[in-house]
């Protein structure tokens, strides 16, 4: 297919998957500030989304102080924010249009109709219709794309672009908001244990919903070691770094050509390391560093991929077939 | 100056139906008003749900329209449209003869039927293609002919479009819309198919792959998604199955296009590109085209790869050469016209100059290189500023205006906002040209929703409708 088609597809479906964790963060955000009574403290709860998302920078170039009602309109309405969830909508509906032949009618339907759904939504309405309800459209919209994406594509490349997109983008968030929490939450590893800490912990693991398989897996306390361990190291959980490599791994294998053996070895590398990795030796290197490790490796794959599939190099040809 | 009556599609000036329309006007006067109500609703939102849309020129990047969509269908008897077929292929043959004389041994010219300076001084020529061969000597592989009929119900050419002729789309969508609202007028009565258009197509585009090519990679080159088809360009492109490249897309290599694709460069060898010829090629036309594809000219002039269509090909359907076109039927098919030429005033001749001059109020005055509606003054619609205006810019180039008298357009029964009234209506059918000329029965209708209006160009107001031929 064509490297400008793949490439689209590509960043399709990560803004569809960034606009679903955007809600997801804010949503945990927002609930976090409720626990809690002092003023300061619920404002101190909407520096996570801005650095989980990496937008602080922008953000406070623009607004002087953090705020529920700046950060909620920063990142769910802002039309300025490239990474607004208004503007994932947008762009994802832009790609499909770009690329509309390649995906199904019913996908083009559902992002079609959501960006129509997002142009009448203003601050107002977010207000009104409740903030969590508008991050259950958001979450819904985005199970609605995904389930109709598996349940009437062809398994084709342009489809195993579209994942490849979808599991770079989730590794990506999952690895941001680990580090995020575990920053703002536990400086240190034994510092564990107070009720603050079981919520927010339980926020986090509620946030990429995994709660409930928390619990299934563990059936005993929520402690960080077991979140970090539940969200990077076991492959049977959707939005763990090991389930997403494991799936970023073998797609590069089903659709690598001749320029794609280093894509390919670098997803291999990251994904062995998730694979046989354990999670004390994670919490020796420290868990920050880890995760920053991470995030270069995988923004090294990025770039990778970009280079193989989406922008190659024009090289000599054989001009007959 | 009056006009005559209007030619109204489905009523007899003695207000009786038109054979032709039995069905739907018996479908019309039995149905209660709510349930049409909610047929046009039920249209209405699978148009926007689909996102069938045009992007329109001069407002902010991105707009897009919904272009609207009348339920009742202009129906033509099936005898009716063998002759207009007939015609149609007559005039097409004529006009690719034409394109490739000019580009060759220019025998119409020599012999004086069309002035020279018209055809060799246009910039709708294109010195680059002089003597180059293009597979089955088809220069025209797409074109959309503009019919209208005028009071006496006779059929005229309105205009020629053999460059990127668009609405294909929309003759397919609005005939899928009308199969679904009324499934038992299709049951009813026989109305011609046309859903195999895009097969039909994607065969000319086969046959027009160069020698030696079995099985060509066909693709449709599109300027890109601020287009105002590129809805179309997505539709053509996934209904026949090929790829919808941009210019960046592709490159050329020693006189052979490649496309950019994950698995490595992949040969092209027919291009169906929606592009004008300005654009395709930075190093041959325009150098500051980001649409183009480097080095294209070469390879196609090297028969390495086929353009439809052709480079050049607005030579021919310029509206200068237009009141020449009965001529190139006589001169390279030696037959009458079957389809009538709108009389066309030619303004580098002075007596006609002066009689439009006069007659400005009467008279629809056209920009030779003008399309999509822009720029031009329907006389009898205009205000005296406006006409005062454009007598300016007349006499300044004249040799850049024709006028014609004010057509009659037919009208046919159109929903608007106070229900059913007639308005304006032209007919543009698509003509394939490869082995043989081929087409789907019927066209696009295009309606002026604005009453009393004449130009239907959706960029205008304009509105379309499904189009029945009927046995």
């Amino acid at each position: 297919m064509l490297s400008r088609t793949a490439s689209t597809l590509y960043w399709m479906s990560r803004n569809v998957e960034r606009a679903e964790n955007t809600a997801r963060i804010l949503d945990v955000a927002y609930r976090m500030s409720l626990l809690t009574k002092d003023p300061d403290l619920q404002d101190q709860e909407w520096f996570a989304p801005l650095n989980i998302t990496g937008t602080l920078f922008p953000f406070s170039g623009r607004h002087s102080i953090v705020c529920a009602k700046e950060v909620l309109h920063f990142m769910a309405l802002d039309a300025e924010n490239p990474s607004s969830i208004y503007n994932c909508a947008k762009q994802a509906r832009e790609n499909a249009r770009a690329v509309r032949g390649s995906i199904t009618s019913e996908m083009w339907e559902v992002l079609n109709s959501t960006w129509l759904e997002m142009q009448n939504m203003d601050e107002d309405r977010l207000y009104a219709r409740g903030i969590s309800t508008f991050f259950e459209w958001v979450k819904e919209r985005s199970h609605l794309y995904r389930g109709v994406t598996f349940g009437t594509m062809r398994r084709d490349e342009a489809f195993q672009f579209h994942r490849l997109g979808t599991y770079m983008e989730r590794a990506d968030n999952t690895a941001r908001m680990l580090d995020v929490k575990y920053h703002v939450l536990l400086p240190s590893v034994e510092d564990v244990g107070g009720a603050v800490d079981y919520y927010q912990w339980s926020a986090v693991l509620r946030s990429v919903s995994a709660y409930e398989s928390y619990r299934k897996v563990y059936r005993d306390a929520v402690t960080p070691v077991r979140i970090a361990e539940l969200l990077i190291l076991r492959v049977d959980i959707p939005r763990s770094l090991h389930f997403c490599m494991h799936d970023v791994y073998r797609i590069l294998c089903e659709v690598q050509n001749r320029s794609s053996a280093e894509a390919t070895r670098l997803a291999g590398e990251i994904y062995a390391a998730l694979q046989f990795g354990r999670i004390s030796n994670i919490f020796h290197t420290g868990l920050h560093e880890y995760l920053t490790e991470f995030l270069e490796a995988t923004d090294r794959l990025g770039e990778e991929i970009n280079e193989s599939f989406f922008a190659p190099e024009v090289v000599a040809v054989a001009t007959e077939e | 100056m009056a006009l005559k009556p209007f030619y109204n599609e489905m009523y007899a000036a003695d207000g009786s139906v038109r054979p032709q329309y039995a069905a739907f006007a018996d479908w019309l006067s039995t149905t209660p008003p709510e349930k049409i109500a909610q047929n046009r609703e039920a249209a209405d939102l699978m148009f926007h749900r689909v996102g069938i849309t045009f992007a329109v020129y001069g407002e902010s990047t991105g707009t897009e329209r919904l272009i609207p969509f009348d339920i009742v269908p202009h129906v033509i008897p099936g005898k009716k449209w063998e002759v207009i077929a007939r015609g149609l292929t007559q005039r097409i043959s004529a006009l690719n003869a034409f394109l490739h004389d000019v580009y060759h041994d220019q025998n119409i010219l020599k012999a004086g039927k069309v002035p020279s300076e018209k055809v060799t001084g246009n910039t709708q020529f294109r010195p680059e293609m002089m003597h180059v061969n293009v597979p089955g000597g088809i220069y025209a592989h797409v074109a959309g002919i503009d019919l209208v009929k005028d009071a006496d119900g006779e059929y005229y050419v309105l205009e020629d479009n053999l460059r990127t002729p668009s609405g294909v789309s929309y003759l397919l969508e609005n005939r899928k819309m009308m199969m679904r609202l009324f499934p038992e007028l299709f049951a009813a009565q026989t109305i011609r198919p046309v859903a195999h258009y895009p097969d039909m197509l994607l065969e000319t585009l086969r046959n027009a792959a160069p020698a030696g090519v079995d099985n060509p990679t066909i693709v449709l080159m599109t300027p890109g998604n601020f287009n105002s088809a590129y809805f179309e360009h997505a539709f053509l492109a996934q209904q026949m199955g090929i790829e919808l490249v941009e210019g960046v897309d592709m490159f050329v290599q020693d006189s052979t296009v490649f496309m950019r694709t994950t698995q490595g460069p992949q040969k092209v060898d027919v291009i169906y590109r929606r592009i004008d010829d300005d654009f395709i090629d930075p190093l041959a036309f325009r150098p500051d085209s980001m649409l183009g594809v480097p080095g294209l000219m070469d390879a196609y002039r090297a028969g390495r790869v086929t353009l439809a269509n052709a480079v050049g090909t607005g030579v021919a359907d310029d509206k200068s050469l237009y009141p020449y076109v009965p001529e190139m039927i006589r001169f390279y098919l030696g037959e009458e016209p079957i389809l009538k030429n709108v009389h066309t005033y030619i303004l580098t001749n002075k007596a006609d100059l002066d009689y439009v001059i006069a007659n400005m109020a009467d008279l629809v005055i056209k920009e030779t290189q003008g399309s999509g509606g822009y720029g031009m003054l329907v006389g009898p619609t205009s205000t005296k500023e406006e006409r005062e205006r454009y007598k300016r810019r007349v006499l300044d180039a004249p040799e850049r205006f024709i006028a014609q008298p004010t057509l009659s357009l037919s009208t046919c029964p159109t929903f608007v906002g106070k229900g059913l009234v007639p308005r304006h209506i032209d007919l543009r059918p698509y003509i394939l040209s490869g082995k043989s000329v081929n087409f789907v029965p019927g066209g696009l209708t295009r309606v002026a929703l604005r009453e009393g209006s004449l130009v239907v160009n959706s960029s205008q107001g304009g509105g379309v409708k499904d189009t029945w031929v009927v046995d």
